[in-house]
This record gives C-alpha cells, structure tokens and sequence, in this order.
C-alpha cells in the first residue's frame, strides 16, 4: 500500500519535472524556431506579426529574394563571412598547433614568459584596443581587407586554443614520440605523422570555437570593414536593420537572422560533445 | 672578422646538437603566435597609453597634449553617465542570468530521460551570435511587425500596441530578458560542471545525517562550488562590463542615450567623431577597471587553502 503510494508521488513528480523541462524548452527555442518559420512567409505576411509563426498564405522563399536585392546582395556578405571564418579556423589551427607542441615539447628561453603573456591577453578586451589595431593594419596595407580581420580574429583566438593544444599534447605519452624518434622521425614529421592522429579532439574543438567566434564577431568587423563589398554578415543586416536600404523589410531581416543562425546550430548539433569538452577544459582550469 | 665570424658560427650549434639545437626550433615553433600577439595585441595596447597622451584625429597631425585627455574625461559627464549605466546592467544582468542558469544547472545535473534534449535545447540560444540575437529580438520588440506588443494588443492586455523601445524601463528589461535568454544556457554548462564534480558520497552521508535539501545545498554545494561560481561570475561580468552588440543593434543607444554602454561611449567617440586620442584615454581607464576586476575575481578563483 505504502510502496504503492510512493511510486504513485514519485510518478507525479517525474511528470511534473517532465512538464517543468518542456516548458522551459520552449521558451528557449521559442524565438529560434519562429525566425525560420517566418522567414517562409511571402513578403506581404512577413510584414504583419508573426500570429502565428508558420506561413498561412503559401510557403514562399521570397524573402530570400528580397534580401539579396538590398545593397551587395545576400551572397556577398554570406562569402565574406564563410571566407573569414574558414580562414580563421585554418589559421588559428596552424598556428595553435604548432604553438601547443612548442610549448609542451621543448625547452627554450623565455618559454614560461611567452606563454603566460599570450594567456594573459585573455584579460585585455579587445574592445579597448579596437584603434590602434585599425591604425596598424593601415600600416602594414591591410586596413579593410578581410585578410587584416582575419589576422585579428586568428589573435583573439590564440590563448584559448593554444592553451587546449598544450594540454592535448601534454596528455601524450612521451613513450610514443621516444619510439618514433628511433625510427628516425624528425620534429616535423613526429608532429604530423604522430602527434595529430592523437590530438585530433583538441584540434576539433578549437576549430569549432575558431569558427563561431569569427562568424559571430560584430564591433571589429564593424569597426575595421568599411568598404560596403567587404561586410561580413552581422554588419550588412545590421544596415539593412537600421534602415540605411531604405525602409525596414522585417521578412528580409528574418531571412538574414537565419542564414547567420543555422551555420552555427548545425554545426554545434554535429560537434556539441567537442563543444561542451573545450568548455569544460576552460572551466576546470 | 664578420665574414670568418659568419662562416665559423655553424660549427658551433653543431657540438651542441641535443640541447642547444632543439631549444631554438622550440622557439620556431612558437614563433608565428607570438608574432601575432606582439603585432595585434602588445603594440596596439602600447599605442593606446601613447595615444591617450595625445591629441590624434583621424586626419592630420597629432600633438602631444600630456594628461589633457584624462582631464577632460572628469568632466565628461556622459562618460560616467555611460559607466554607471553600464554599472547598473552588469548587476542587473548577472543576478538575472544566474537566477534562471543555477536552477537549469541543477536540472540538466541529475541524470533522467531527456536530460540530453533538455541541455541542448537550453544551450542553443547561446551558439548563435550576439548579434544574430538582437537582430532576432529586435525584429519580436518591434512594435507593429514583431510579436510581443501585436500579441499582448489581441490578447486584450493592452489599449493599444504599446512600444517597448520607446521608454527607458521596457526597454532595458527587454534587454535583459534577450541576455538571460541568450547567455544562461552557457552558464548553465560553467555551474553543471562545478556541480558534477561534487562527491556523490557526499551528499549521501548528509542526507543519512538528516539534512534537508536546502541546508545540503547551503552546507555542501555552494562551498566545494565556490571556484565554479567565481569563473562564471567572472565570465558574465567581463561580459556585461563589454556589452555592446545589443545596444547598439536593438536600442542604438536609445532612448534619449540613456542606454549607452562605456564601449558604445569609446565607439562613438572614437570612429563617429573620430577623436582617437580621446577614445585612447576612454579605453585606458576601461581596461584599469577591467583589470583590477580581474585580479579582484582571480583572487576569488585561488585554490582553497590547505586543498591542492
């Protein structure tokens, strides 16, 4: 009877958890989902609120349409953005691992002095440093190229990854490079040959962080791309957003938001475990 | 002398093959990080202490003004108008994220059917971009095509669609609303963390000892979270202190410029009235704050004493 009870009560509380959770699912992908399902409406519906979210006149890809007319068009901004992110993930890569090897391989001077200066810039917003970074790309011939924002956001990157590939190749056995190095591997082939097979997670992860922070960064990319030709995404649907296309057409705006968000859903659905891991390896430090 | 300087040098590496050798490659290795913090990160910070010192436009010559900068900045009353604003949103922001990521962290924590979609779905918001965010939420504040104020009219809650970006209060509680929607996901996974690594047994031998579930959260989980707590608070203060995105997307500083953030105040004055030696001085007094914060929340994370 009394055993009935309870697993009466604990069902009752296993719903009302259930219940509790679902809710609070659907508040958090709520605005997600209801961006793409209005961005299929036709643009006469999209202008009107989004009651209710799914297109009721016909499904329509119009907006995209629209969207590609205002300013340099969709595809533009859409390559300057996958152009700089994809830079920035092979870039901050090599870099990274190479500086992950260095650090954890060898002895050298000035090494724990180099390394906590590159932590350390972890500290310093770049917000703060925005002009003469603008004034130095202008120096070296790269002012409002994507290749000087790219080297921009390859710095911004370099103390977490280079913190995760140290700790990856510090988690290799020094057994294995011992037993390659009596096969005659040098210092490069050991690290492509042997090393990367092993610490391909970390290169994963920091890949993954690479690329959202390079497609999602707004102020320097506002701040450095003044050409319109070379906006990245965030900044040309901010434009259209304020009104600088002339009047505000709220179904491109939805269409914009999804191409900016699906990239990064997908791709953190794929990836999430590598997601959350470099995550924690920040927290756990 | 150069030249049998220059031939006899290789010799010498040579003997010292091992060793000497392969310290420099390490160095090599390293080389091309480091390259790119000293370019774009150590000259640029130096610059912004010289140019602070100065008078810079964008055009023409600059001058050397001594601390002229950082008078002017006394008296720059939307400056500390900004900070204080600023100021208010961190608080504002951080209780509100953590009020709604500590009860997700304890929910994701204990593993049931679920838990997985549950995570994740309370995590998107915080993958897509700050300002894929605002572009989103300005489109739902927006008064005759968003959803907020069209759905509260036909539901009758209102006379008429009220605008909530047109006045100071709704529209910085919208800003926090779309914060706390964006960013407690992110905390959430910072504070799970610090919870799974609590010691089941723990809680346990509390529990057989008769302690409620408030005094083993009290007793137990917020001491051995302390270092957890401390980095996500870190992580959201920083944050909040260096907003931007949303103000400058959502409100564009409005209403009245009564929602201008300190990096919004160095933006404008730095690249829309193109005072960059002033912007440079703004920047220096930013990162001073930043940094005593950091240094204040470092001491916060130290291990406890005793613990290794």
């Amino acid at each position: 009877m009394a055993q009935a009870r309870s697993r009466n009560s604990r069902l009752r509380l296993g719903i009302a958890e259930h219940a509790t959770g679902m809710i609070a699912s659907v508040l958090f992908l709520a605005p997600i989902v209801w961006t793409v399902l209005s961005a299929f409406k036709p643009s006469q519906e999209a202008r009107l609120p989004p009651l209710p979210p799914w297109p009721t006149t016909g499904f329509s890809v119009e907006n995209y349409g629209t969207l590609n007319t205002f300013g340099d068009g969709l595809w533009l901004p859409a390559q300057n953005s996958l152009y700089v992110s994809v830079m920035t993930v092979v870039f901050s890569v090599i870099v990274s691992v190479l500086a992950g090897y260095g650090f954890s391989r060898f002895r050298f001077p000035f090494k724990d002095l180099l390394f906590v200066v590159i932590l350390s810039t972890i500290m310093i917003p770049f917000q703060s440093i925005l002009t003469p970074i603008f004034l130095v790309l202008t120096k070296v011939g790269l002012h409002n190229t994507l290749t000087g924002l790219v080297c921009v956001y390859v710095t911004l990157q370099l103390p977490f990854s280079i913190f995760m590939m140290r700790n990856a190749f510090d988690a290799v056995p020094r057994e294995i490079e011992e037993a390659a190095r009596m096969d005659g591997a040098n210092n490069l082939t050991m690290l492509l040959k042997v090393m990367l097979p092993l610490v391909w997670p970390g290169i994963v992860t920091i890949a993954l962080f690479a690329f959202l922070g390079a497609w999602n960064e707004f102020l320097a990319a506002l701040v450095l791309m003044t050409d319109q030709s070379k906006f990245t995404l965030p900044i040309m649907m901010t434009a259209l957003q304020s009104g600088r296309f002339g009047a505000i057409d709220w179904g491109a705006v939805q269409a914009g938001v999804t191409v900016m968000m699906v990239p990064c859903l997908i791709l953190f659905l794929l990836l999430q475990r590598f997601y959350i891991r470099g995550l924690m390896a920040g927290a756990v430090k | 002398m150069t030249t049998i300087a220059a031939t006899s040098a290789p010799a010498r590496p040579r003997k010292l093959v091992g060793a000497g050798r392969r310290q420099w490659i390490g160095l090599l290795y390293v080389a091309p990080a480091v390259a790119l913090v000293v370019v774009f990160f150590i000259i640029p910070l130096g610059m912004t202490a010289w140019m602070s010192l100065h008078n810079w436009p964008l055009m023409g010559e600059h001058s050397y003004i001594g601390l002229d900068n950082y008078w002017a900045i006394l008296h720059d009353t939307r400056f500390w108008n900004a900070l204080r604003f600023t100021g208010l949103y961190t608080v504002v922001v951080t209780i509100a994220i953590f009020a709604v990521a500590f009860p997700l962290a304890l929910f994701i924590e204990r593993p049931r059917r679920l838990t997985g979609f549950y995570r994740t779905s309370f995590f998107m918001p915080a993958v897509i971009g700050f300002a894929s965010a605002s572009l989103l939420w300005s489109w739902l504040l927006n008064v005759d095509s968003g959803l907020f104020s069209p759905a509260a009219f036909d539901l009758g809650l209102t006379g008429k669609k009220f605008n909530l970006l047109a006045t100071f209060q709704p529209a910085f509680w919208s800003i926090i609303a779309m914060v706390v929607w964006k960013v407690a996901g992110f905390t959430m996974i910072i504070l799970m963390t610090g919870l799974q690594s609590i010691p089941t047994d723990l809680q346990e031998a509390a529990m057989i000892d008769g302690a409620g579930p408030f005094a083993r959260f009290r007793a137990i989980t917020l001491p051995l979270m302390r270092r957890t707590l401390a980095l996500a608070l870190i992580l959201s203060v920083a944050g909040s202190i260096l907003a931007f995105d949303q103000f400058y997307i959502i409100l564009r500083g409005g209403p009245r410029n009564q929602t201008l953030t300190a990096v919004y105040w160095i933006f404008n004055q730095s690249f829309v009235s193109f005072k960059l030696g002033y912007g440079a001085a703004l920047s220096m007094i930013l990162l001073a704050i930043l940094v005593a914060l950091s240094t204040f929340q470092l001491w916060l994370l130290r291990k406890p004493e005793g613990v290794d």
